[in-house]
């Protein structure tokens, strides 16, 4: 902090009374955003860069650059310095924002072409690589089926590992519970797919099913569940426990009727953002469900589609019918997904006023 | 931050002496509550305990089963490899009697792509964390906040799909500009230079407190001199630059895939920054405007220091989500094998892609190569999410002993 001692020199002689020192003037910075913009528009046209997006990267930083070399000019290296990184920052989140803007554009423009009835209804059973027809419907069906049974599973076991962890665990065991739920969040979905490929299908010899899918999902539902209600257990306040036990009812039927009726909606929401989270997974179905071009209603026998898998084998056929399909496919999957995650928001944030 | 529930509900615990079961620390819990009641626990209370015990242990089972399953279906294939497993590049695993495949591009791809997508994704995703922490008003940084969130939403398998029909072609312009201007980057005297000049802002602008390595200029100068040293040294060709294209060709490169994962790791970074740096005490921050700090000042004295671990620990969670990030990858990159130094080049591979791309036509050999690799996988993966929440966990003891 040694350059705030030597600060005020900045600042001109001739107006003491000033706080703040010089500042830039009002039309400096439309002024250099004009120029910076002018300047990457031309290095666009002269030299071989042919992506808008790189205009908008070049302004930006031509921008940061001449606002902060006009600043140290007038206002002295701290105040540039401060107004540089602020235009970093900002421009960082305008940044992210690119790709979220443009995968959505992209994905309802392109989807909204096959966006119909047909491909709500129809399978792609008999669809031949040059035809345009066939739809998702089979997929949709898988899709749904799959997380059902996975979140029947993972949601009761991963609520009662939270329950064990926040209100029963102590010491060593629920450490390392607790550590390897950390460790099965960051587990690559592929590997949820290997294991029950080399468990469940080889070892065990089961077919291929929507079922084997379903428990690979469970694996990548169960840490999320787990912690997410963990936290939610955390909150709920020491005092309800105490006064059910006081009143003398035993610790499970507290746990039951008085912390979990508590937590119940954060666990939910919790529960949704997994859902959510595991209807996108395209890895390991790859390897367990095998997909199905034929309706298939029954995840326990037969091969099953699923949402995600379908875009993925959708997307690489050559055809351009194919691709059309993948984009609506993946519009109905960022739908429902998002529609997940509208709802566990909206609980959220029901519960928190 | 997570790991200590037991320090949340020990006050919660009145007499409940456990002794059900298989009663693993019983006794821990008696220092809260003064004499050691001899309650009767009715069998619905010990059933439901043990019942949530065991789903703990079954947890742990499943994960011993992971390790357990994928080492032994990967023995038998590593069992019949003719080759080197970890220095040979090619994949042949389905060759009959004589398979041949070996892990090495596979990982280099895993890494490198992993580690240009932290490249792109952690500035700015530091970027979006200081700026919803630090300077958005706090209703719009949480809007803000939730935005950012949506890009987690996104299925990986969308963003493959955008990532191949949309960025790669959209990102040649970028590409081949790069491979024009810049393809001397970074193993030259001025390459070396600008990187040390990069390392050594970055290092100014996170202070560690104790060992100085110099002010970046000077860093600048001996990295330059040092790449160019080993360059001579080495006596490298002129197209080893990372930028440079020696077929001509640039397209759905490494390159490429980085960016599809820098935007899926972004959001986890940030929300984990973002987490952090609310966490840094308030009266840290005022006491440096209160000593005349600018707000970056104040970010840089107050704010980076209190949250680096905390970042790099996101970082290296983020790491390891791009290192095992599956189909998006395996749609972006046009799964040849073979390391290759130029990332603008349409190469590429990782070992989650590959197993994505090779698994539907191989036979058990094969797949037992492909379960091999996914073993490497799972451990690098674990590696650094172990190391990411040993980082939280220390992190976590520090700040608790603070409040």
């Amino acid at each position: 902090m040694s350059t705030l001692t030597a600060a005020p020199e900045g600042a001109p002689v001739t107006d003491k009374l000033r706080l703040h020192g010089n500042k830039l003037p009002a039309f400096a910075l439309p002024v250099i955003a004009v120029v910076s913009v002018g300047v990457s528009l031309l290095l666009y046209f002269a030299t071989p860069m042919d992506s808008e997006i790189q205009i908008l990267l070049l302004s930006l930083l031509l921008f940061a650059a001449g606002q902060t070399i006009a600043s140290s000019l007038i206002e002295g290296g701290r105040r540039a310095r401060d107004r540089f990184a602020t235009t970093l920052l900002i421009g960082a989140f305008l940044l992210a924002m690119v790709p979220l803007v443009a995968v959505l554009v992209t994905v309802i423009s392109k989807g909204a072409a096959r966006f119909d009835y047909d491909f709500f209804t129809h399978s792609m059973r008999g669809v031949s690589a040059r035809d345009h027809g066939g739809g998702a419907y089979a997929a949709i069906i898988g899709t749904l089926e799959q997380i059902a049974l996975a979140s029947l599973i993972a949601v009761p076991f991963g609520v009662l590992v939270s329950i064990y962890l926040v209100e029963y665990g102590r010491g060593r065991i629920s450490r390392t519970i607790s550590f390897f739920v950390d460790v099965l969040t960051g587990l690559p979905s592929i590997i949820a797919g290997l294991f029950i490929y080399a468990f469940y299908l080889i070892v065990l010899g089961a077919p291929q099913t929507g079922f084997a899918g379903s428990l690979a999902l469970i694996i990548l539902m169960i840490p999320t569940v787990v912690r997410s209600s963990e936290e939610m257990l955390k909150l709920v306040p020491n005092e309800l426990r105490e006064a059910s036990f006081a009143l003398g009812v035993e610790r499970w039927r507290t746990i039951l009727k008085v912390v979990i009726p508590t937590a119940l909606p954060g666990i939910v929401t919790g529960v949704m953002l997994a859902i959510a989270r595991v209807a996108g997974e395209t890895a390991p179905l790859l390897l367990t469900i095998f997909g199905n071009d034929s309706i298939n209603n029954d995840p326990f026998s037969g091969h099953q589609s699923a949402l995600p898998l379908y875009i993925f084998t959708e997307a690489q056929k050559p055809q351009s019918w194919a691709v059309d399909r993948a984009w609506s496919a993946a519009l109905t999957l960022i739908i429902i997904v998002m529609l997940l995650n509208l709802i566990a928001r909206f609980i959220a944030r029901r519960t928190k006023v | 931050m997570t790991t200590e529930p037991a320090a949340q509900t020990a006050g919660s615990a009145p007499s409940e002496p456990g002794g059900t079961g298989g009663g693993e620390s019983p006794p821990s819990t008696s220092t809260s509550t003064g004499p050691r009641s001899k309650a009767k626990v009715s069998f619905a209370d010990a059933t439901f305990k043990n019942v949530t015990r065991l789903c703990g242990f079954l947890l742990l089972a499943l994960m011993a089963a992971i390790a357990l399953f994928l080492v032994l279906k990967a023995t038998d294939a590593l069992g019949d490899n003719k080759a080197n497993f970890f220095t040979t590049e090619t994949w042949f695993p389905n060759e009959s009697g004589n398979p041949r495949f070996g892990i090495a591009a596979l990982l280099f791809g895993t890494v490198v792509t992993a580690a240009v997508a932290m490249i792109i994704a952690v500035p700015v995703a530091v970027g979006i964390a200081l700026y919803i922490t630090n300077y958005a008003p706090r209703r719009v940084g949480d809007a803000l906040g939730y935005i950012v969130d949506l890009l987690a939403a996104v299925p990986s398998v969308i963003y493959g799909l955008w990532g191949l029909a949309i960025l790669a072609p959209h990102m040649n312009g970028t590409q081949l500009w790069l491979s024009q201007y810049l393809p001397w980057f970074p193993w030259t005297p001025l390459g070396g230079a600008i990187l040390g000049l990069a390392f050594g802002l970055i290092r100014r602008a996170a202070p560690t407190g104790s060992s100085s390595v110099g002010t970046p200029i000077t860093l600048g100068v001996v990295l330059g001199v040092v790449v160019s040293l080993i360059a001579g040294i080495a006596d490298a060709p002129d197209d080893i630059g990372i930028f440079s294209t020696p077929s001509g060709q640039v397209g759905r490169s490494i390159f490429v895939a980085g960016i599809v994962l820098a935007i899926m790791v972004l959001p986890i970074v940030a929300a984990i920054s973002r987490e952090v740096f609310k966490q840094v005490p308030i009266a840290h921050k005022e006491a440096a405007f209160a000593l005349g700090a600018t707000r970056w000042e104040m970010i840089r004295t107050a704010v980076l220091p209190y949250g680096k671990p905390g970042v790099i620990s996101a970082s290296m969670l983020g790491l390891g989500r791009a290192m095992g990030e599956t189909i998006a990858v395996a749609l972006v990159l046009p799964a040849s094998f073979g390391i290759s130094v130029h990332f603008l080049e349409p190469a590429g591979n990782t070992i989650a892609a590959n197993i994505a791309n090779g698994f539907g036509d191989s036979n058990d050999t094969g797949r037992g190569a492909l379960i091999a690799s996914g073993l490497v996988l799972f451990i690098v993966t674990m590696l650094v999410n172990i190391a990411a929440r040993a980082i939280i966990a220390r992190r976590a003891e520090f700040s608790g002993a603070a409040s």
